[in-house]
């Protein structure tokens, strides 16, 4: 049987409480919240909508929580969606009849690659020049968003071809095509990482690299390979952006996606100081940030202002995973705090 | 010894001065009309927000941390300051001190959770850059224009110099000019300036020589939220107008011209004038973009991220000698010992 002891000590208990209690806020207060409509056999409703919306964030976030495993951050891969966009946009080109210039399979693979690119580029930077994460990434965050603009000439290129939608916007077996994409990158992740030792040694690099060198792991090639990987979930979630809108704008697109992948994760209960990681954590930390964007925009709320409701969510979370503060509040109540 | 140390610390800032003076003699070699006085001028006038939020910045990152809410502080304080004169029609001799006391409030906010719950800096003050945004859109959604008297005056006020001509100074270079020369006070003259430093340098030395580590730190922050609240108010004045998109990206531009300055991002090494040569450096490469006519301003970015990675490249070198220097020591030392 579980005990409440072993259920509280769970790393996914507090994510999973966290989305409950805003869906049951979404029970009572916002109508219609669960409701799902079968339309031409597809499902509709806001819950299917938060699931299809997340997607973007949630493939970011799986790549991001390697990253931040090894006690790195990828600020880079807001920009590198934008590339994946611009790249996969112009291989398919604008053409008003939806004839695709390349083969739009191949211009996927093209764009996930240049992605994959970029990751092991950032990887290259951390791992061999040994430049601190958030710096190595700084410099992509910087020049790709002006990559993403060169690519497509400095304009929002806007695509007709038909197949290259079902990406974003398609139903397969009555549900949005994206979540299978999230499902399966979730499942090979989760058993290349869990499945072998993989997952341990990535944390040991994030817990400490040197002590994991003379254990015998190569850290080196495990810090490219993350970051290789998060490019790659970039380019992956780039396609779903792109395919989504049917559009690529270098300006605008996964503008802030960091940001909301980085705390995704963060939320999922990832340390940033590395270590011990979740996969699903940062799936419901994905899915919890969606719930409050669309709870926010149920109840009328300007979307600009959600920021504000963000920031404080960040806090809140910052300050339960401080020791310091969980020892003030400790002794304002005059007892001692097991963690 | 001790010479080449010095030559060391120094070079970062001879490597971009050297830069700057290059790309102004190739700019004035290739494009007629690019060598004048009040081009150069214009650098300050055209990036007087940003040496202004490059200076809090530097603090920042001397101190070993970073400040993300730069560009939306500067974004909030235009939007505050545009609504209080055009919409409240408050006194501009009130509004400018509110504006910098809420930066500094913001700032503090900051340092404070992140000094005294030992926070990440890079979490605290993204949540911050959430924060002033969406503050932001709660004044207003559109722009706000400013007809108000006096700071159409002070915006359109020139400062002639002896011997120049007609070249002239806006008042916000005026503004960002004395800011720097105050900073550099500052940092190499004042007992906060040097605790700065050591901050950077090891915090826990700093604390063990007694120095005031916890209200430093916090004032930093609280230093760096004036830093944006001032840049906001040079900003206003640069666009006469408010408007809540201001300014988004603009803490990768400060730090990266912190950085092209030759500020170290581990801390303990940097330097005010580094950084208003790397502020120089930013504006001259989108001088030479303009210039150049055919290339599209995007590619301001791509070379600025490039010049980031030499500059990182650079610093690693000098940190790799250092660090390569300190074994020698240490073993000459153990080497003693037995």
């Amino acid at each position: 049987m579980l005990s409440w002891k072993s259920l509280t000590n769970n790393k996914l208990i507090w994510p999973i409480v966290s989305l409950a209690i805003l869906l049951v806020f979404n029970l009572f207060f916002t109508p219609h919240f669960f409701a799902i409509q079968i339309m031409d056999g597809h499902l509709f409703g806001n819950v299917i909508d938060i699931i299809k919306n997340a997607a973007p964030k949630a493939i970011l976030a799986i790549g991001l929580t390697l990253v931040i495993a090894t006690h790195g951050i990828d600020i880079s891969v807001g920009s590198v969606v934008a590339i994946s966009a611009g790249v996969v946009a112009m291989l398919i080109g604008g053409d008003l009849q939806g004839i695709p210039k390349h083969p739009i399979f191949i211009s996927m693979v093209v764009a996930v690659l240049v992605c994959t690119l970029a990751g092991t580029w950032n990887g290259f930077l951390v791992s061999r020049i040994g430049m601190q994460p958030i710096i190595a990434t700084l410099i992509l965050f910087v020049a790709g968003r002006g990559i993403a603009m060169v690519t497509t000439n400095a304009m929002q290129v806007w695509l007709y071809a038909k197949p290259f939608a079902l990406l974003g916007q398609g139903y397969f077996l009555g549900l949005p095509f994206s979540i299978y994409i999230v499902a399966s990158l979730f499942i090979l992740t989760y058993i290349v990482t869990r499945g072998t030792a993989l997952g341990l040694f990535i944390e040991a690099v994030g817990l400490n690299p040197t002590a994991s060198r003379f254990a015998g792991i190569n850290a080196k090639n495990i810090l490219l390979s993350v970051y290789a990987f998060s490019g790659f979930c970039a380019g992956l979630s780039g396609l779903i952006v792109c395919s989504t809108v049917m559009n690529a704008d270098g300006n605008n697109a996964g503008l802030l996606f960091e940001l909301d992948a980085i705390l995704a994760v963060v939320l999922g209960g990832t340390s940033l100081n590395g270590g011990k990681f979740s996969l699903g954590g940062s799936i419901i930390g994905a899915l919890i940030i969606q719930t409050l964007t669309t709870t926010i925009y149920a109840f009328g709320v300007p979307p600009e202002i959600s920021q504000v409701v963000k920031a404080f969510v960040v806090y809140i979370i910052c300050l339960l995973q401080s020791d310091q503060f969980r020892r003030k509040v400790a002794g304002a109540f005059g007892r001692e705090v097991s963690v | 010894m001790k010479r080449s140390s010095i030559n060391q610390r120094n070079l970062p800032i001879f490597v971009t001065l050297g830069l700057f003076v290059l790309m102004f003699a190739l700019g004035s070699i290739a494009f007629p009309g690019f060598f004048a006085v009040q081009n150069f001028f214009n650098l300050f006038i055209d990036n007087a927000y940003l040496l202004i939020i490059g200076v809090g910045m530097t603090f920042v990152i001397i101190s070993g941390g970073i400040d993300l809410s730069v560009g939306s502080v500067l974004a909030l304080t235009t939007m505050v300051t545009s609504s209080l004169l055009e919409k409240s029609h408050m006194s501009p001799v009130l509004v400018i001190p509110l504006v910098l006391l809420m930066g500094i409030a913001l700032g503090f906010f900051q340092g404070y959770l992140i000094q005294t719950f030992d926070l990440p800096p890079f979490i605290i003050t993204l949540a911050g850059l959430y924060l002033a945004r969406g503050l932001c859109y709660v004044v207003s959604v559109d722009t706000i224009p400013i007809s108000n008297q006096f700071f159409n005056n002070v915006a359109h006020f020139q400062l002639n110099l002896p011997f120049l001509g007609q070249n002239f100074l806006s008042s916000n270079a005026v503004v960002a000019i004395i800011f720097v020369i105050v900073a550099l006070f500052m940092a190499h003259n004042t007992k906060f300036g040097r605790t700065v430093y050591a901050i950077g340098g090891s915090e826990q030395s700093a604390i063990l020589m007694g120095l005031p580590v916890r209200k430093t730190k916090i004032a930093i922050y609280a230093f760096s939220g004036f830093c944006s609240a001032l840049a906001g108010i040079v900003f206003t004045l640069y666009t006469l107008s408010g408007y809540a998109l201001n300014g988004s990206g603009m803490e990768l531009d400060a730090i990266a011209s912190v950085v092209i300055g030759g500020t170290l991002l581990t801390g303990g090494v940097g330097s005010i004038l580094g950084t208003l040569l790397g502020v120089l450096v930013y504006g001259i490469i989108q001088v030479l973009i303009v210039f150049q006519g055919t290339l599209n301003s995007w590619w301001t970015r791509i070379v600025i991220g490039f010049l980031v990675f030499l500059f990182c490249l650079l610093q690693r070198f000098f940190d790799s000698r250092r660090g390569q220097r300190k074994k020698y020591f240490l073993a000459a030392k153990s080497a003693t010992k037995t």
